[in-house]
């Protein structure tokens, strides 16, 4: 069970995390600035295992991966919304965060709810009702269970020194 | 005010029978298949990959404590450039600057830094038609001006592509954007490009490619093709692309390169939908703050006050916008409680356009000319807008603080527009003047 910290439409990567802090050495250090603009306690609050839950093209504008990293490193939990930007999406599959398209939730949740998620089942509860959610493409819930893509590189590269198939990558 | 979506057909069904887009081809050809279709998941072979100061540190960083077996796939496909802090404007930035210096000089990656913006580097001495180039920036859509597939990514794919010398791609759908007619005086491509993400709406092509076709993108300049490709992310787009024509392969000759493949969209290769627009019915737009496809008439947004105006990007900030800025300064000042920030994009459009005399125009008229840059666009840098400000900028994106403060406001017009703006000290139009 975690937060939900809802957003509006078109949420872009800016307001994620502002250009100012892309070249801070680490995401450690860009992490409490994330939402800063709409919410300046936002990293304050935000909890492991807390929700972002976002309505049509979330993610929208740069290729900036800073933006999923933040929220990943604050311990959010997923990313729930209507449709994604697809450079986010991409970005957060990559790293490792979960992204989840879900149609109906958005307009019965409020920032403050709480919800829960089973990704493996692909359902998200609260308010005692249930919303299933889109799954991801075989490839890419690949990506997401093995931790990322440089998780998947790793394991591919270990393969490939046993002598076996995947070598060619 | 939101524009309506005017759909002209739509087709859903695709079959592996049916022939290829641009896009299409240059996919099947780095996956090393004869055919792709939309929805595939293909293991392509990067022919570039481009990664500037956004972004690079956190590579390296990656690169050096998370690969099990760091090796660079091939260096020679490997650019990286300073761009977007540049010169560095604090010792953190100094730092991270240092750090992609240094990594590129250690493993031998071309290596830029204040010479202009990346996309346009890329363009006068990188891109060739045919090719699938991954950028570390956005704004990577760029390429399609000649007929390249180029695309935005994170640090991750960069990082993986940089190791394995491949990537995973979901072959997107392609989106026709026929283009009839000719624009009237007075209107540009941007406001052509803003009015048509104003129609189709921030996410209207997400996932998808735009192939922009028909006797107007024919008579379009690369100058105007790289201005409509670039803009594409703005609407969601994974790509945009026109047909690296006689008008792309002389522009390549000039630059010194010779094409690898010259693909066309088959004649019955699919297209998801397809959008006519007549550029004669173009008018000069402002995109409002804070969304890109808040787009209205710019008329309607005259008489907003302004405290500074942005000529510059790697949308707009080339010769051919050198040009219509000086045309419309020449014998005018800029006004006396404006900020005018111009921008060249490469160290090439400042040495021509201090060849044509432009720079001397601008200075005279009281703009401020800065070095080629991402500038006030991506808002980290010289030139960042303070509370409340209002700014109009030919940049590429009108986020709610994008440009500065979080209460700044940027509307996002073409050079013509914004030039106006600067000797108005209000929104305005050139026909204005």
């Amino acid at each position: 069970m975690g937060n939900i910290f809802k957003f509006h439409n078109d949420l872009d990567t800016d307001q994620i995390i502002a250009s100012q802090y892309l070249l801070l050495p680490t995401i450690e250090e860009m992490k409490v600035h994330a939402f800063e603009s709409l919410d300046a306690e936002f990293a304050s609050k935000a909890c492991p295992g807390d929700f972002v839950v976002g309505g049509e093209n979330f993610g929208c504008g740069s290729s900036r991966e800073q933006a999923p990293s933040v929220l990943k490193a604050l311990g959010i939990k997923a990313v729930v919304a209507k449709s994604f930007a697809r450079i986010f999406y991409r970005n957060a599959i990559n790293i490792g965060l979960p992204v989840i398209v879900c149609k109906d939730l958005y307009d019965q949740v409020e920032s403050g709810d709480t919800m829960e998620l089973s990704l493996s089942e692909g359902i998200v509860k609260t308010g005692g009702s249930e919303y299933s959610c889109t799954k991801l493409p075989p490839y890419m819930q690949s990506i997401l269970d093995k931790g990322g893509l440089i998780a998947s590189l790793n394991e591919m590269e270990s393969t490939a020194h046993h002598g076996e198939s995947g070598g060619d990558q | 005010m939101r524009w309506r979506v005017q759909l002209i057909t739509e087709n859903l069904e695709v079959t592996n029978n049916m022939g290829m887009t641009i896009a299409e081809k240059i996919i099947a050809a780095a996956a090393g298949v004869e055919a792709v279709k939309p929805g595939d998941i293909h293991t392509v072979t990067l022919d570039r990959m481009m990664s500037n100061d956004g972004t690079t540190h956190l590579t390296i960083d990656m690169y050096n404590q998370q690969i099990k077996n760091p090796t660079i796939a091939d260096p020679e496909k490997l650019v990286f450039i300073i761009d977007h802090n540049v010169p560095a404007d604090n010792p953190k930035t100094a730092a991270s600057h240092k750090k992609m210096r240094d990594f590129a000089k250690e493993h031998h990656i071309d290596f830029w830094e204040g010479k202009g913006v990346c996309h346009q580097i890329m363009m006068e001495h990188y891109v060739c038609p045919g090719e699938l180039i991954f950028g570390a920036d956005s704004h990577t859509c760029t390429y399609g001006a000649l007929g390249a597939f180029g695309t935005g990514v994170g640090c991750t794919d960069f990082l993986y592509g940089m190791v394995t010398g491949t990537s995973w791609v979901l072959v997107p759908e392609t989106v026709k954007f026929n283009l009839t007619g000719t624009l009237k005086k007075g209107v540009y491509p941007r406001d052509l490009m803003l009015h048509i993400i104003g129609k189709i709406g921030a996410n209207g092509v997400n996932y998808q490619v735009m192939e922009f076709t028909g006797e107007g993108a024919q008579a379009m300049s690369i100058n105007d093709r790289m201005v409509l490709c670039n803009l594409a992310v703005e609407a969601g787009a994974k790509s945009a692309i026109f047909e690296a024509d006689e008008t792309a392969q002389a522009w390549l000759k000039e630059h010194g390169r010779e094409p690898k493949h010259l693909f066309k969209s088959d004649v019955d290769a699919h297209y998801v939908k397809e959008y006519t627009f007549d550029l004669n019915e173009i008018e000069a737009v402002v995109a409002k703050p804070d969304f890109v496809d808040d787009v209205i008439p710019a008329k309607e947004a005259c008489g907003v006050k302004i405290d500074e105006a942005f000529l510059g990007s790697c949308n707009n900030g080339r010769i051919d916008e050198m040009r219509v800025a000086a045309n419309l300064l020449k014998g005018r000042h800029v006004a006396d409680s404006v900020r005018f920030l111009i921008v060249p994009a490469s160290n090439q459009v400042y040495m021509q356009a201090l060849d044509e005399g432009l720079i001397e125009i601008f200075m005279e008229a009281g703009a401020i000319v800065m070095n080629a840059n991402c500038s006030v666009c991506w808002g980290s840098c010289q030139g960042v807008i303070g509370e409340k400000e209002v700014l109009i900028s030919t940049g590429t994106r009108n986020f709610k603080g994008r440009a500065g403060h979080p209460t700044s406001k940027v509307y996002l017009g073409s050079a013509a527009t914004v030039t106006a703006s600067a000797i108005k000290g209000v929104i305005a139009t050139e026909d204005q003047l």
